[in-house]
């Protein structure tokens, strides 16, 4: 019973990693239609921010209270970089985008190499965060994945009053629903692309300083995210956040089932088959947003 | 249109058949030709010796830190002299972490610049695609790198360790501790896989239960289960096989899963110095590692080493076993040639047996019949700084025994 709940907590943890690294491809690809392969590379330059503050901050807890907005604009910037330099030029050809940002994605993984090496860096995680939560019948719950989950939880709800409730949130639905329409209303579609694609890659920034508790930190590492992530934004459906949120959870614990009962191994094929599968059902993902445009 | 087609099938099949009788012509006359194998050059003051090694690619990390101690190695050679009165000119050819690529580069070593000896290759993989070069030419290869063992080609000096030098000697250490249990963790390929059916075998022998075997693809960075999985199983200790960046993500989940070193120990064969540096001593701190060379092993022929390893590439580096037996390997290789007198291929391998050396690691002697070396054991704790210390060795080199053949457990491997 008490390995049944690890487990369950397990796959929402495996959860809330996707879904923070989904969280600000569902605004780029999922609102905007852009398929940015140097996701995974704004992720790696989180990661990378919190190793260069520790460099000077040396509190461990105090440096990652810093890293997450200092992160959180450092790819957000990189961002719009990339999209006031290149993708701007090419919302009409998704094709060429996505060539181009994997070009993009090359050549950061080459800078992160000469800047910081090739070998990996470490960083250290404040003593709370690398403890964890007993609870009665043995079962544990590491802390470091409770802060994920909490992170996780907050940037969804953050995004989605944001979206709800300020005027900005108002002109990103208003562009995602009818462009040209949004247009003819007054809105600087150009701006509010922006705006929205710096919201995007901090997302991946944030996504980035939190995989410094879990996993390795070094020039390949968001290569193996970027995959993952457009999964959940696929299957979750485009243009809407709840179902990123919801696919994330459930191929987490899916994942987390499917590897107890088997093999990571097989795990990895059971939640591809499952995804295969349900994209043939509902191709068009879990929900989708229905708008009177005409594109 | 079928019939038409199928005709063109029949005419590609037999171009095919064609060519494949030419390779075959081809490759006969080589064979002639290679009786005698490639005779190296060794007209001039200089001998050209091969290096090896992965300079780009998922494998540089690890194999640029070798050659650059082969290179460190045949600088000191040349300053004393070099071999026989001949200088030796280092060739360097990148593996670029490609097999096929591995086994063209060595040809090309071989065949155009005709080396005396090629020293390099840090994955099995790698080794077992240059093996039929080496073999087909007559020529020599010295691999430094720690393996899975069940192998003995006569062209191949083995310098790192086989599994009865390493792998068993940690579970002996286990043993001693009182382990009655434990749990294998390990990277989805052949050495882990190899390794961990030695280790049941020696399990099943020695009165240690299995409690669990689990695989992760390489480059896998999601641990959750396997830790929980470890975790619930209550076993004495853990025997990690993992490989590469996977080693962090499942250190960083032991460490948060409330599992620690004094609770649970895990004995790691493919984490050293430099490997440390990536992970953080957070999470590492206490954690056993089986190898045959630390850093901190003592002696004067070590601190020489380490002086002038960080004298030459910086005060930050450390120095690792594969590196240290890519150092004693062109070394070993200098003093089989001064022995033989000459450096042709078959003369160096039959004055092999019984050349020692006093290696960084202690005294290291060449076993002739095996082409392994006998090395001794050690088993280390990781300290806060990042350095390994030693907590057990073996006190004598271990002899080479890469097919197990003296233990009787291990009779049912192959």
């Amino acid at each position: 019973m008490t390995v049944l709940f690890g487990q369950l907590f397990t796959g929402i943890s495996i959860g809330a990693v996707l879904l923070l690294i989904a969280l600000g491809l569902a605004l780029t690809f999922g609102q905007m239609n852009v398929i940015n392969m140097a996701h995974g590379e704004f992720i790696m330059a989180g990661a990378y921010t919190t190793y260069v503050l520790q460099q000077s901050i040396t509190g461990a807890g105090l440096s990652l209270a810093v890293a997450l907005p200092v992160a959180f604009v450092v790819a957000g910037t990189m961002g719009v970089l990339l999209e006031v330099l290149l993708i701007r030029r090419l919302y009409a050809r998704p094709l060429d985008t996505l060539l181009v940002t994997w070009g993009v994605s090359l050549i950061l993984q080459q800078l992160a190499r000469d800047i910081f090496g090739s070998p990996n860096v470490q960083t250290r995680a404040p003593e709370l965060l690398t403890g964890n939560v007993a609870l009665p019948g043995g079962l544990t719950i590491a802390n470091n994945r409770l802060f994920i989950l909490a992170l996780a939880l907050a940037a969804v709800a953050a995004l989605t009053l944001a979206l709800r409730l300020t005027p900005l949130g108002r002109r990103i639905r208003a562009v995602v629903q009818n462009r040209d329409l949004a247009a003819v209303s007054g809105i600087a579609t150009s701006r509010v692309d922006r705006t929205t694609f710096f919201l995007g890659s901090g997302l991946a920034g944030l996504a980035g300083v939190a995989l410094t508790l879990l996993g390795p930190i070094g020039p390949t590492m968001g290569t193996n995210l970027i995959i993952d992530a457009f999964l959940v934004v696929v299957v979750g459906g485009i243009g809407q956040l709840k179902g990123s949120v919801i696919v994330a959870f459930a191929l987490g614990v899916l994942q987390a089932t499917g590897e107890y009962l088997t093999t990571l191994s097989v795990a990895k094929v059971i939640v591809f088959v499952a995804i295969v599968a349900f994209l043939q059902w509902r191709p068009q993902g879990l929900f989708t947003l229905r708008t009177r445009s005409l594109a | 249109m079928s019939l038409f087609r199928g005709r063109r099938i029949l005419a590609g099949a037999m171009t095919l058949v064609a060519a494949a009788a030419m390779t075959a012509c081809g490759s006969k006359t080589t064979d002639e030709g290679g009786a005698t194998g490639v005779t190296a050059d060794v007209s001039g003051d200089t001998v050209k010796v091969g290096l090896l090694n992965s300079l780009s690619g998922t494998m540089a990390i690890s194999e640029v830190t070798v050659r650059d101690s082969i290179m460190l190695a045949v600088e000191e050679i040349n300053a004393a002299g070099g071999v026989l009165g001949k200088k030796i000119q280092p060739v360097g050819e990148d593996g670029a972490s490609d097999w096929p690529t591995f086994a063209e580069k060595a040809e090309k070593l071989i065949s155009e610049d005709r080396v005396a000896a090629v020293f390099g290759c840090w994955t099995s993989a790698s080794r077992k695609a240059v093996k039929p070069v080496f073999e087909k030419n007559k020529a020599l290869l010295f691999y430094p790198v720690q393996y899975e063992g069940l192998e003995q080609s006569p062209y191949i000096f083995y310098t790192g360790a086989t599994t009865n030098q390493q792998i068993v000697p940690g579970l002996d250490y286990l043993k001693s501790q009182g382990a009655k249990s434990v749990y294998l963790v390990g990277s989805d390929y052949v050495f882990p896989r190899t390794a961990n059916k030695i280790i049941k075998a020696y399990a099943a022998a020695n009165g240690m239960t299995v409690l669990g075997e689990d695989y992760a693809p390489l480059g896998s960075t999601e641990f959750g289960t396997i830790v929980n999985k470890v975790k619930s199983s209550g076993a004495d200790a853990v025997f990690n096989t993992l490989n590469g960046d996977s080693n962090v993500a499942f250190f960083k989940e032991y460490k948060s899963a409330g599992l620690s070193a004094a609770a649970m120990p895990v004995v790691s064969v493919s984490i050293a110095e430099e490997e440390v540096k990536g992970i953080g001593t957070q999470y590492l701190e206490g954690q056993l590692t089986a190898w045959n060379y630390y850093q901190t092993t003592p002696g004067a022929a070590n601190s020489k080493f380490v002086a002038a390893y960080k004298a030459k590439y910086g005060a930050d580096k450390p120095t690792s076993d594969p590196m240290e037996a890519a150092y004693v390997a062109v070394h070993l290789w200098k003093a089989m040639v001064e022995k033989a007198g000459a450096f042709d291929v078959e003369k160096v391998r039959s004055a092999s047996d019984g050349i020692t050396f006093d290696a960084p690691e202690g005294l290291v002697t060449v076993d002739g019949k095996t082409q392994h070396i006998a090395k001794t054991a050690r088993i280390g704790k990781i300290g806060a700084d990042g350095l390994i210390t030693e907590v057990w060795n073996s006190g004598k080199p271990v002899a080479p025994d890469p097919y197990l053949k003296t233990y009787p457990w291990a009779s049912g491997l192959s």
